[in-house]
């Protein structure tokens, strides 16, 4: 299991809507943050076929296993409950907000929020949905009893309540922009006014929970009355769970099951030999990054960062532990897929000259030798220290390996020693990126790594409508973490999928794997 | 005299007990060893001390391990082991759901593999020495010797993903057909049978050869007795104690050692729930699996021994 796949909400940062919400809002005062909604597709060539019945095997499965918004934590879990669930808002292929249960959301300082829901909208028991629903699914995160995931980012939620039949009102405690997007999010999938019983589940999404054993599988059947009309097309979805990367890709191609996510590089070649199954590659946010503690020895010493920045040889680990399924990375979290990337930052490349002269400067004792903390749980960061270690012993710096089981690894290993190894996925805007894993004061500050002009300017970006100077804060921001963070970050992961090529409909949507996680509504089955 | 074996028996079982108490207390204070609690666990990289804190008080982590031993001994007892402390349900219930589909894989194992260790032991042995001895002898060893994982995921490279004859998963079914079922389940019981099979027949080929050198096998020879009727009506009665013992012996690793074939066939049954439980510090569940498979091999053993007590009237004196 990939731990951390997992913790936490997955997402990442590019929102072609919110470009458009911001322009309407500089023309007319108001954030009309919603459009039409749309396929996360290029427009399919084939009309969908209702009907069928697939399996789809997820990374995990176990008695953790939810049927919780607020306690989804692993990919099988978003799955699942994008399958039950419908959300007020629904990312595309941007990560964008697109209207989900909400109609429309509009503001005109970005804290007061007015959210219109959609109407005639049915849970799966005939209860038509009501602004209740909507109040209670996203007010429960605050209280600490519910122990959600979304705890931190609800804490936002000054207030939520109904202000018509149709409508309700969101105050956040400060401005920010990105609610639409966050809504988005899996753990603020709506759920029924007063649910506390979660041992089955009725929403409003495209299918209807018919079977749910922790550990072992969910059925869903296709929900008739779903708000989108002609939607969902297969009859049947079956999810499951398989650890084991092998066996899920064997189940794969025996046919047993008809999509897998979580496929190593490595099998891409088998799965695209066999005729029947194909790999579904999207570039995400998603990686995996050496965690150098600012507030240890030696890694506190900047030199001593830096030469370990130039000791990655980026092109070396793309080409051999990615087998190119990856792009460059330049030590800062925003993917070059994101709108708020910033290309003028130098690409850094691997550079032993540059790498021995901080070194110097880092006056290591002689004979010192440091270990990294490598373990499966940080996705091929075993693979990626192995390398290092290799360009390291070049400029004679001594570091060893220390590989260490997944069970138990981010609880008793990470940021726990000067090196080690960090896993983030995607998230879906760069505020909640930065402000998970950089701000000085968060509890996931991976390095240790404090700086006020970066917490400054997280804040002011947060609520900049003029969206060229939240852009200069982004980049300024970038490379701030580029020169002076206590990281390095090789590469940005893709998200391989394998499914079976009579499987239509699917796409991207960069924020996880199974086109993140909201594969069941958009596939049908060809014959 | 038969007076004494309900007593014998009796005295086992007691012994049985007695291993079970020390066996819970080894569990419960090894299990206490694993690094980590059920909370960290559950809240992974989103771990902070309040949240910490709030989730071991919510699952009662915070008493000390001797009331936590009592408790749970206490609910052992009288039958409530506790709830799951990764989803809250009855640790019962959840096993409930999982033991039959554990006992429905050793059923199917052990109902392959024990004839067909005892037909190869039986053979072997009586034709020990000759060429088809020597081939069952390879044969059984290098099935010992061939780790089940390579039986299982070669089995699944080559009759699952290249031939589709059958499944590379045993998935629980509603109303399984005969086909199904074969589809599903030959290749786990063909790995598990590679497991088993092999110790059964070894140890089945010694006892009975060990019989066949004793002077009473040889006076029945020399007065003329056939082969079979050597083997099979003299020597195989006398030897039912080892027998009985290997079997036990090999089946009692069915419920705890089939994790292997069970996660490489994504199989339901109890010993993924255990390791589950130990990746999710799931306490409970876990020392409510490791309970049950011992007291599982407590009571094979046990039947072993009452074969070996009826068998041998030595023993029934005793």
């Amino acid at each position: 299991m990939k731990h951390d796949e997992s913790r936490g909400s997955t997402w990442q940062a590019t929102d072609l809507p919110r470009r458009q919400a911001l322009r309407r809002l500089t023309a007319a005062g108001a954030v009309v943050a919603l459009g039409k909604w749309a396929s996360p597709l290029a427009a399919a060539a084939d009309t969908p076929r209702v009907g069928g019945r697939i399996r789809v095997a997820s990374v995990a499965s176990s008695l953790v296993d939810t049927l919780d918004p607020a306690k989804g934590a692993l990919s099988t879990d978003y799955a699942r409950q994008y399958m039950v669930y419908s959300g007020l808002t629904q990312f595309d292929s941007r990560l964008g907000a697109q209207p989900g249960l909400a109609e429309q959301i509009t503001s005109d300082d970005a804290t007061l929020w007015t959210v219109k829901l959609r109407r005639g909208v049915e849970f799966h028991d005939g209860k038509p949905l009501t602004p209740a629903d909507v109040v209670y699914s996203l007010l429960r995160h605050k209280d600490p009893a519910v122990a959600s995931q979304a705890f931190t980012i609800a804490q936002q939620f000054a207030d939520v309540r109904a202000s018509g039949p149709d409508q309700i009102q969101i105050r956040l405690t400060a401005a920010n922009l990105d609610l639409p997007v966050i809504l988005a999010d899996a753990h603020f999938l709506i759920i029924k006014d007063g649910t506390t019983d979660f041992r089955t589940a009725v929403g409003t999404g495209p299918y209807r929970c018919v079977d749910f054993n922790p550990g072992v599988r969910t059925v869903g059947r296709r929900n008739p009355n779903y708000w989108k009309p002609g939607r969902p097309y297969l009859e049947e979805i079956e999810l499951i769970g398989i650890g084991d990367e092998s066996s899920r890709v064997d189940a794969l191609l025996a046919g047993d099951v008809q999509l897998v996510n979580g496929v190593n590089p490595r099998s891409v070649q088998r799965i695209r030999a066999s005729g029947d199954c194909k790999v579904h590659e999207t570039p995400s946010g998603l990686y995996t990054d050496l965690v150098m503690r600012q507030d240890m020895i030696p890694t506190g010493n900047a030199d001593f960062v830096m030469a370990m920045k130039y000791l990655l040889d980026r092109e070396e680990i793309l080409r051999a532990v990615f087998l190119g399924h990856a792009v460059l990375a330049n030590d800062q979290p925003v993917p070059p897929s994101s709108r708020y990337f910033n290309p003028q930052i130098p690409q850094r490349v691997y550079d032993p000259d540059r790498a021995r002269f901080h070194l110097r400067r880092a006056d290591l004792p002689s004979g010192a030798r440091l270990a990294m903390i490598a373990s499966p749980a940080a996705e091929l960061s075993v693979e990626i220290a192995a390398l290092i270690q290799d360009s390291a012993s070049r400029v004679g710096l001594d570091l060893a390996v220390d590989r260490v089981p997944p069970d138990g690894y981010w609880s008793n290993q990470w940021r726990k020693h000067p090196l080690t190894f960090g896993n983030v996925n995607p998230r879906p805007t760069v505020d909640m990126l930065f402000s998970t894993f950089f701000k000085s004061d968060s509890p996931f500050n991976e390095c240790g790594w404090k700086n006020p002009r970066f917490d400054q300017l997280l804040l002011a970006a947060r609520s900049e409508r003029d969206d060229e100077k939240r852009k200069q804060m982004y980049w300024e921001m970038q490379a701030i973490v580029h020169d002076q963070c206590g990281l390095a970050i090789p590469a940005f992961n893709s998200i391989l999928d394998g499914l079976d090529r009579r499987l239509k409909g699917y796409g991207s949507i960069p924020i996880g794997g199974l086109m993140g996680y909201n594969f069941a509504e958009y596939v049908w089955l060809d014959t | 005299m038969s007076g004494s074996i309900p007593s014998l028996i009796a005295k086992r079982i007691a012994v049985a007990a007695l291993t079970l108490l020390l066996v819970s207390m080894i569990v419960f204070s090894i299990t206490s060893l694993l690094p980590g609690d059920a909370a960290q666990a559950l809240l992974g990289q989103n771990a902070t001390p309040a949240a910490l804190a709030a989730l071991r008080a919510q699952l009662g982590l915070d008493q000390p391990a001797i009331i936590r031993y009592l408790h749970w001994l206490g609910g052992l007892l009288t039958g409530h082991p506790g709830r799951s402390l990764s989803d809250g349900l009855p640790v019962g219930v959840l096993i409930g759901k999982r033991l039959p589909e554990s006992l429905l894989l050793a059923g199917l194992t052990t109902a392959v593999s024990v004839p067909l260790a005892l037909a190869l032991g039986i053979v072997a042995a009586m034709y020990r020495g000759s060429w088809l001895d020597r081939a069952l002898t390879i044969t059984t060893l290098s099935m010992v010797a061939v780790p089940e994982f390579l039986v299982a995921t070669a089995g699944v490279l080559i009759f699952a993903v290249e031939l589709h004859w059958l499944s590379a998963l045993t998935f629980v079914l509603d109303h399984p057909t005969l086909g199904q079922l074969l589809r599903g389940y030959t290749l786990p019981v063909v790995s598990l049978c590679f497991a088993v099979t092999a110790q059964m027949a070894r140890m089945t080929r010694a006892a009975v050869i060990d019989q066949l050198n004793q002077p009473y096998a040889e006076m029945a020879a020399l007065k003329g007795v056939g082969l079979s009727r050597r083997v099979l009506v003299h020597a195989l009665p006398n030897a039912v104690g080892p027998i009985a013992n290997a079997i036990a012996l090999s089946l009692s690793y069915l419920l705890g050692g089939a994790i292997i074939v069970e996660t490489i066939f994504d199989y339901p049954g109890v010993a993924r729930l255990m390791v589950d439980a130990v990746s999710n510090r799931d306490m409970p569940v876990l020392q409510a699996c490791a309970m049950i498979f011992s007291a599982g091999y407590l009571g094979l053993v046990l039947i072993a021994d009452v074969c070996s007590i009826l068998s041998n009237p030595k023993l029934r004196r005793s």
